[in-house]
């Protein structure tokens, strides 16, 4: 982090709040599809960051607990202006969400007994489904593919279809599966 | 207390999901039907919502379900709950974030993590499978139901526009549009 003045910290962090306020307020399709958009606002259009921080920034974001978008930001942030720099980049991204949603639970209060916006969430759910098939194509097409990652898929499917288990365990056993069987793949190399 | 039962329950949905978009959907089925605080449909629903608005999914529904629940400070609390194990560990891998790269523990628990999100949603999709052609219970006698055939039919008709690469977007409007012509046609 550079030396700043007062001044001029406040105007970084007033900017840091707007530029990810426009983030969450325009992009749709959640964390990934903002990647792109922070790349340019951040690498681009201010210069805060290098454009191979942006691949740091989706590994680290990727492999810490939390949504993409929420870890995304508060990196960004804190690379750019430490803990108030997370804080404001961070409360940018959420707060267009949280208005937006907060009308809409309302509206969808008021209009839900209305015969028309029941027929149409009765379509809406068939196409949901198709959305999230799709999500779960692109997922497997990026997911590294061994013995170990195909257990694991068939594991934590079959554990919660049959099952009515609470899915945090299986999260958890499933990074210890991970972390045990890289363990044991080290040893052998070694050996 | 409502607010606080909010609040820690985000908190842990947050602090177990890894990735993005759909990565949070299996457990927020998980904790939030188990609480019944909103229905499998309310959550389907929800997610044509989300997709149609800006936003991350994570916050999006984290809103929702607080708002349903607690009203405004309820929401305020469930999004509370879902940013706050985000911002505290990035806070931390921050620092040292050379180190973090580089651990071979990262990298063990990462190829179990990443795998185990799409066992869960595919199970996500069945479970959600279940509510859209059987919402009233699997019986032979749904397939002799119009819903059924009209479901079947918007659902092939998503899946070919959804790997033909259309935007989200428009096919839940199509969808929707479907389900109010097909609706008042047949009376459902």
């Amino acid at each position: 982090m550079i030396k700043r003045t007062f001044k001029d910290n406040i105007k970084t962090l007033a900017t840091l709040f707007l530029t990810f306020f426009k983030i969450g307020a325009f992009t749709f399709g959640g964390g990934y599809a903002m990647i792109p958009f922070i790349e340019k606002e951040t690498v681009e259009k201010r210069g805060w960051i290098k454009s191979e921080d942006i691949l740091d920034i989706v590994a680290i974001a990727e492999s810490t607990p939390g949504p993409i978008a929420i870890n995304s930001a508060t990196f960004v942030g804190y690379k750019i202006a430490g803990f108030f720099g997370s804080f404001f980049a961070t409360l940018g991204i959420v707060l267009p969400s949280f208005i937006i949603i907060l009308i809409i639970s309302y509206l969808l209060k008021s209009f839900a007994d209305i015969k028309a916006v029941q027929y149409a969430f009765f379509g809406i759910r068939a196409g949901v489904l198709a959305l999230i098939i799709k999500a779960l194509i692109t997922m497997y097409k990026k997911c590294p593919k061994n013995k170990v990652a195909y257990f694991v898929m068939l594991f934590s499917f079959f554990i919660t279809v049959i099952f009515d288990i609470n899915v945090l365990y299986v999260v958890a056993s499933c990074a210890v599966i991970g972390l045990l069987s890289s363990i044991y793949a080290t040893r052998r190399e070694k050996e | 207390m409502i607010y606080l039962d909010l609040f820690f329950t985000l908190f842990k949905i947050g602090a177990f999901t890894f990735g993005g978009g759909y990565a949070m959907l299996p457990l927020i089925q998980s904790e939030v039907l188990r609480k019944g605080w909103l229905s499998q449909k309310q959550i389907v629903d929800f997610i044509a919502v989300s997709e149609s608005t800006p936003g991350p999914f994570a916050v999006n529904i984290s809103t929702y379900v607080g708002s349903v629940k607690g009203g405004i400070l309820g929401s305020f609390c469930a999004t509370l709950g879902v940013v706050l194990p985000s911002f505290i560990i990035i806070l931390i891998v921050a620092r040292f974030y050379e180190k973090f790269k580089k651990s071979k523990t990262v990298e063990g628990v990462m190829s179990g993590l990443k795998p185990a999100v799409i066992g869960l949603i595919a199970s996500a999709v069945i479970s959600i499978g279940t509510t859209v052609f059987f919402a009233n219970g699997f019986s032979l006698s749904v397939f002799s139901t119009k819903e059924f055939y009209i479901s079947l039919l918007i659902f092939a008709l998503s899946i070919v526009l959804v790997l033909k690469k259309l935007n989200p977007v428009f096919i839940i409007i199509l969808s929707a549009t479907l389900g109010i012509l097909t609706g008042f046609l047949f009376g459902l």
